[in-house]
């Protein structure tokens, strides 16, 4: 009987932190944007200063034809970016754990790329390329080296024990790779990618700034630079607040599939359902 | 398949051992010194444990036995046969967390190029062995410690191994447990008649498996000693008789010497 009531206060107790964690932020941001608001209105700031957030809000839904295409633009790009970026880093970490020789010879460049900041690239990058694949580049840049990093951190922990028992089984090369090597390092593989992806998102807006007027894009961050030119500031918050939309969702994506490969035997995704 | 083995070990082998040692050597890249004149015969059936203090080396002539290493000096005969000649079950489950254990357990079928392993007879015959039919489709972390070692077991066991290599399996594992693997163990090796290379530190696990006990010296190892126990099986009261008591000290003490020689 005790041992009920103790599981009843449990659950309970999990309920409301559960509801806790999803109320508290939403409290803060009605805080924050009714702050917001409150300033706009008592100091009578300008919109070309501060736009309050209701006029933020509506130049969202009368200028939504334009923002959602320049959305699916850097969104299309983006993706591109990562998924060039998985298969470029999964294939060059599987090489340089195959032969220490490609992995000596091309490390260090990998780190060149990856420690030279994108915004000083980006604009050697328009010189040579055409404008779409400029940008592309640079998403692809920003985000290949965590997935080339954590995917050969990943190839690297595997166990040694059953290294061993693939080799007593005469298991071949390609057999050690695809049902030992890439699953073991899977969970790496995968917290890369989380990263990967917000970074992807920001070499595409990082590039179409770059590319400004002169460029002939029209992705959400060359909206943003083109709005800062003719002041109109709310539709550069309501461009703002679509690009950070969109990189939450796109963690929330990643995250999810994340959760999804791993629920049944990673601890880390255990522990998420445990808590969820 | 597993005779075939057998006549190709006999064949390369004058004694008629299944395995046999002769003047083994092992020194490590690092200078250390693991094994040295190790001499060793195993013959069909037996139960053989390697008994020595950790460091011994006795691990490492585990290794040598299986082919996962290869010996500095000295011949090997060991059964022929890339992979199904030899199952190893090593000190930690060392299961893959993210297959089924039904999956874990086929990994060798696989590995040998068999489709559809997983639905092999050899899966659910070994599993229901280890007792662990049910089980087929968990996941290792939804199992306790003493039931992945049985799904290693299992593994073991899926390609009917002539030889099984056991490395201090029981090791990490309590003492409630280690008994009723124990147990398991000796069922399992009267009705499939395997032979079994055992490696273990602890005295009284060595006497109650074993037809033949092998005391190890120190570091670098070979054989100091041999002792065979004659205690019949099954053994379900030795572990309580005198006889048992007795071999235990007349082993304990062996082993006492062997730590003294150099």
């Amino acid at each position: 009987m005790n041992a009920q009531d103790r599981i009843t206060r449990d659950e309970s107790r999990q309920r409301l932190e559960r509801a806790v964690r999803v109320v508290l932020p939403v409290l803060a941001l009605g805080a924050g944007v009714l702050a917001w608001d409150l300033l706009v209105r008592l100091r009578n700031i300008p919109p070309y200063i501060l736009p309050s957030p209701g006029l933020v809000f509506e130049t969202l839904l009368n200028d939504w034809p334009v923002l959602w295409s320049s959305l699916l633009v850097t969104l299309t790009t983006a993706f591109e970016g990562l998924a060039l970026a998985m298969m470029g880093g999964i294939g060059l970490a599987v090489l340089f754990n195959r032969s220490r020789l490609v992995e000596y010879s091309l490390y260090p460049y990998a780190v060149i790329l990856q420690v030279t900041p994108v915004v000083a690239i980006a604009p050697l990058l328009l010189i040579y390329l055409p404008q779409p694949l400029a940008v592309l580049a640079c998403a692809w840049i920003v985000a290949f080296f965590p997935v080339l990093a954590n995917t050969t951190l990943g190839l690297n922990s595997v166990d040694r024990n059953l290294v061993d028992l693939f080799r007593l089984y005469g298991a071949s090369g390609w057999q050690v790779l695809w049902d030992l090597k890439l699953p073991a390092a899977l969970p790496h593989i995968l917290g890369g990618l989380r990263i990967a992806g917000g970074l992807s998102l920001i070499g595409a807006v990082v590039a179409e700034i770059a590319a400004g007027a002169a460029g002939a894009g029209s992705g959400l961050a060359y909206r943003i630079a083109e709005s800062g030119y003719r002041l109109n500031i709310p539709r550069m918050f309501a461009a703002l607040l679509l690009l950070s939309v969109t990189g939450v969702a796109i963690f929330a994506v990643l995250s999810l599939v994340t959760h999804l490969a791993l629920r049944r035997w990673h601890e880390s995704a255990v522990g998420d359902e445990r808590e969820a | 398949m597993s005779s075939t083995a057998a006549q190709s070990a006999s064949l390369s082998s004058a004694t008629g051992a299944i395995v046999s040692l002769r003047d083994v050597g092992k020194t490590f890249a690092s200078g250390v010194g693991a094994l040295s004149g190790l001499n060793l015969e195993i013959h069909d059936g037996e139960f053989v444990t390697l008994l020595g203090a950790s460091g011994c080396g006795k691990s490492t002539a585990l290794r040598i036995v299986a082919g996962l290493i290869e010996p500095t000096e000295g011949d090997v005969v060991r059964p022929a046969g890339r992979n199904g000649g030899i199952g190893f079950v090593f000190q930690d489950p060392t299961l893959m967390p993210w297959a089924s254990v039904a999956r874990n357990v086929s990994l060798p079928l696989k590995l040998a190029g068999r489709r559809d392993a997983q639905a092999d007879p050899g899966v659910t015959s070994a599993l229901a062995r280890v007792g662990l039919s049910e089980f087929a489709g968990s996941y290792p972390r939804e199992l306790s410690g003493g039931m992945k070692m049985r799904v290693s077991i299992a593994r073991a066991l899926a390609t009917e191994p002539k030889l099984l290599l056991m490395d201090e399996p029981f090791a990490a594992l309590d003492e409630i447990t280690r008994f009723r693997l124990n147990n398991d163990m000796l069922a399992l090796w009267h009705d499939v008649r395997r032979t079994i290379v055992f490696v273990t530190h602890s005295v009284f696990e060595s006497v109650y498996l074993s037809s033949r006990i092998i005391v190890m010296t120190a570091r670098p190892g070979r054989v100091f000693t041999e002792i065979k126990i004659d205690a019949p099986y099954p053994r379900g009261n030795f572990r309580t008789s005198a006889e048992y008591a007795a071999s235990c000290r007349t082993v304990s003490e062996a082993l006492e010497r062997a730590m003294t020689v150099s």
